[in-house]
């Protein structure tokens, strides 16, 4: 019976690690905040191979955050609050200034151009995934290798 | 059946031209009827209101303290824009962009008064005001005033906004505005209009350029 287990084992970790592996996240930047008491925004690109669902974002260093995306009609823009966001099999999303970002709200701490700090993302099918956040500056548009 | 007066046999095409006559009268009626029932709900262009319309006017507080109006800027070419400081995604971009311009105008910035007014005065103190402009370029100008100074100085750009509740918001309400960047005179009638991803910076750097070339010339 033992062999059998361990071959079970075996079989079974790579399954953990790809559980770890399900989600993707790269260039996890933020916008440098002037003013501590207004608003943080972050971007992440986000993928999943099976397909995923971002149900919430925390971080210790932020009250609330909340998903932002930007709709733009003749100039005007507006900011729809969005409560999930939907990952689709295989394809990347990137939020970008203008489009689509997290809205930090409650800052415990300017945002310094320089820093980083965490975000906590809770999605649905891979449970809980930590990323760490580079803080760029307030002209960025996205981390270096994403202008080029 | 010879008998039967000539005028009766164009009777079914006299029937049909009043039918179609009707018709026609009857969808412009309803056409009218709709359009007063059901006004586009879609906000109004710029471009549709007449160009003529927009011009400079206001009585704002800049960011130092002082009170302004549009006859303060009169020797320069204003580039206005509206926005407010608790925008963390939109309007540092429109800010950083305006920046860019100033920059690629190099000496000739300064024959033009960059002015940034808030649309959301309430929060954006002139406190708030000279910390956030100071960051983006020294030759920004923040302006503020009270709500009604504000929409005063929104109408006559014919900027849209709005100031909409919303329960998951800091302060309980989201503001949205247009983001048009206008080109005015040095004396303050209406000149270009741009828009932040639509041109480039160098864009509007070479258009600001020539128009002060040109009047230097003439």
């Amino acid at each position: 019976m033992k062999p059998f287990l361990v071959v079970l084992a075996l079989a079974l970790l790579p399954g953990i690690a790809l559980a770890n592996d399900a989600i993707q996240i790269s260039a996890a930047w933020a916008r440098a905040s002037i003013l501590p008491s207004r608003p943080g925004a972050a971007y992440l690109t986000l993928q999943s191979d099976q397909g995923d669902r971002l149900l919430d974002v925390t971080s210790p260093i932020a009250k609330t955050i909340m998903i932002h995306q930007v709709l733009q009609s003749d100039g005007v823009s507006r900011m729809l609050h969005l409560p999930t966001l939907d990952l689709q099999p295989g394809q990347a999303l990137a939020m970008a200034p203008g489009h689509l970002h997290l809205m930090m709200l409650g800052l415990t701490e300017k945002l310094v151009e320089g820093t980083e700090f965490p975000l906590v993302l809770q999605f649905e099918n891979a449970g809980e995934v930590s990323v760490n956040v580079s803080v760029l500056g307030i002209a960025a548009l996205g981390p270096a290798e994403v202008d080029q | 059946m010879n008998n039967i007066p000539k005028i009766n046999r164009l009777k079914p095409l006299r029937h049909l031209a009043w039918g179609a006559l009707a018709i026609v009268v009857a969808a412009s009626a309803g056409h009218l009827a709709w359009r007063t029932l059901y006004p586009s709900t879609e906000p109004a262009r710029v471009v549709v209101t007449g160009e003529a319309l927009i011009k400079s006017q206001f009585s704002l507080i800049d960011h130092t303290g002082q009170r302004v109006s549009e006859l303060d800027y009169r020797d320069r070419w204003q580039l206005v824009f509206f926005g407010f400081t608790y925008c963390p995604d939109i309007c540092p971009t429109t800010l950083s962009y305006v920046a860019n311009i100033l920059d690629l105008l190099g000496g000739d910035a300064d024959h033009v008064a960059p002015l940034f007014i808030t649309v959301d005065p309430a929060r954006d103190t002139q406190e708030v005001m000279a910390e956030y402009v100071s960051v983006f370029h020294p030759q920004l100008i923040g302006l503020t005033g009270t709500e009604a100074e504000v929409a005063s100085a929104a109408q006559s750009f014919r900027v849209f906004f709005e100031k909409r509740t919303d329960e998951t918001a800091p302060d309980g309400y989201l503001m949205a505005h247009s983001g048009y960047i206008y080109l005015m005179t040095p004396d303050g009638k209406y000149e270009a209009i741009f828009l932040e991803g639509r041109e480039t910076p160098e864009t509007v750097a070479e258009q600001i350029q020539l128009r002060i070339e040109k009047e230097n010339r003439s």
